[in-house]
């Protein structure tokens, strides 16, 4: 969806700040919207492009006005609400209605959790449609629900450089109809491509496109 | 997203105080519904905290300085080569190492949300995430590097590697001048973040020094 997540060329925003010594956290609660997001994931309630789906969802004055862990916040309570695992009113402090059984992470569990991580790589039914120093263009689309083709690199030509498998797509999994798994390709566009005549001539930029996005650009 | 939350934190108590009330009260809840196990989130913390962190990705980058059969490993399948240094999982499933060159530089961003090699880098930092970073990554990364101190050549290639999938890259930046019979250990001291995402170089000798 063309939300306010969809940053890429955008203006006005000012210098990137870089803090010297960062700490890891700013505050006690980023450290437990962390870990909760984590640990709510593990109910397996929704999946990762679902999540990114409610927080990209949110009003764009909201998403673009709050750092990074309220975003997760409300995103979480989003899919918590959403997937029927709690109510709007217990959010808001009602007495806690029964649960549903969901699997559920475990602390002697979480270092093993963590380095299995959740491949995203399927087999694929078919070979790919597209080689590699093979030209393509990306298709004009604007899809209100999840896509992670960005507004910036719609309708443009690129290379492709990689294919890097055959993997879920985004695009159908975050509306819970699957993973659909495609051929994802990592394509290279110029900046005069992108942004036109005026851009550096020795910057180029990578995403990494699913099949359905891409057309034969020959 | 604010552009840097960190400085707003000395005169913003009551929206902090907020956010604590409210992810305290979404805890309970959680923990009462008994959908999560408050342990595992202490080792959720404990695990980004004092565990992941960038310290990884500058192993894996000072050894691939002094071992070329390891580097042509880390180039071509970076997933696996990784692992071989006990990293990998969450965040760095699908891992992709894009090497800088005297005439090429690369520099990550997301500019959808907030892609990081987590295994390698640990969470990223609040900069990565903001607005300014992710709006202008794509079309003004020399404007970029200048906000981070890093001045290139106007020849040199700029490689914006957006994250757009669940593939996540690790920058491999130039080995520092003055490094030569350098142990890993050394070298990796001289591996900054900032030089790992391509929005840094790493350090000299002389600045390790001083």
């Amino acid at each position: 969806m063309n939300g306010a997540q969809d940053l890429g060329g955008m203006m006005g925003f000012g210098s990137v700040v870089p803090e010297p010594q960062e700490p890891v956290f700013h505050a006690e609660w980023e450290k437990r919207a962390l870990a909760l997001t984590l640990a709510a994931g593990a109910c397996r309630a929704w999946n990762i492009d679902m999540s990114r789906h409610a927080r990209e969802s949110l009003h764009p004055a909201f998403y673009l006005s709050k750092s990074y862990y309220e975003i997760w916040i409300a995103g979480l309570e989003k899919l918590l609400t959403s997937s029927g695992l709690v109510s709007q009113g217990e959010l808001g402090g009602a007495p806690l209605g029964p649960a549903k059984t969901v699997p559920i992470l475990h602390a002697a569990d979480v270092a093993q959790v963590l380095a299995r991580g959740a491949p995203s790589d399927r087999s694929a039914a078919e070979p790919p449609s597209f080689a590699v120093g093979e030209r393509v263009r990306t298709k004009v689309m604007n899809p209100p629900t999840h896509t992670r083709l960005p507004r910036y690199a719609r309708g443009k030509i690129a290379t492709v450089e990689a294919v890097r498998g055959c993997f879920v797509f985004p695009d159908v999994n975050a509306q819970g109809r699957g993973e659909a798994p495609h051929w994802c390709y990592s394509i290279r566009f110029s900046a005069r491509e992108l942004w036109g005549a005026e851009a550096d001539p020795a910057v180029s930029v990578n995403i990494e496109a699913w099949e359905p996005y891409l057309e034969s650009g020959a | 997203m604010r552009a840097a939350d960190h400085h707003d934190h000395d005169h913003d108590h009551s929206e902090l105080s907020d956010m604590e009330l409210r992810v305290r009260a979404l805890e309970t809840v959680l923990t009462a519904k008994g959908y999560v196990d408050p342990a595992a989130l202490d080792t959720i913390v404990d695990t980004y905290e004092t565990k992941i962190g960038p310290r990884n990705g500058a192993r894996v980058v000072a050894r691939a300085c002094g071992d070329p059969a390891f580097k042509a490993r880390l180039l071509a399948e970076a997933t696996a080569a990784i692992a071989e240094l006990g990293y990998g999982g969450r965040g760095g499933e699908h891992m992709v190492v894009v090497e800088n060159t005297p005439g090429h530089h690369n520099m990550v961003v997301c500019t959808l949300c907030s892609c990081y090699p987590w295994p390698v880098l640990g969470l990223p930092p609040v900069w990565y995430k903001s607005a300014p970073y992710r709006s202008r990554a794509v079309i003004d990364p020399r404007g970029v590097l200048k906000d981070f101190g890093v001045g290139l050549a106007e020849a040199t290639e700029i490689h914006v590697w957006d994250s757009t999938s669940e593939t996540r890259y690790l920058v491999l930046p130039m080995r520092p001048v003055g490094t030569a019979g350098w142990s890993e250990e050394q070298l990796a001291a001289l591996v900054t973040r900032d030089s790992m995402i391509g929005t840094g170089l790493p350090l000299s000798p002389a600045q390790v020094r001083s």
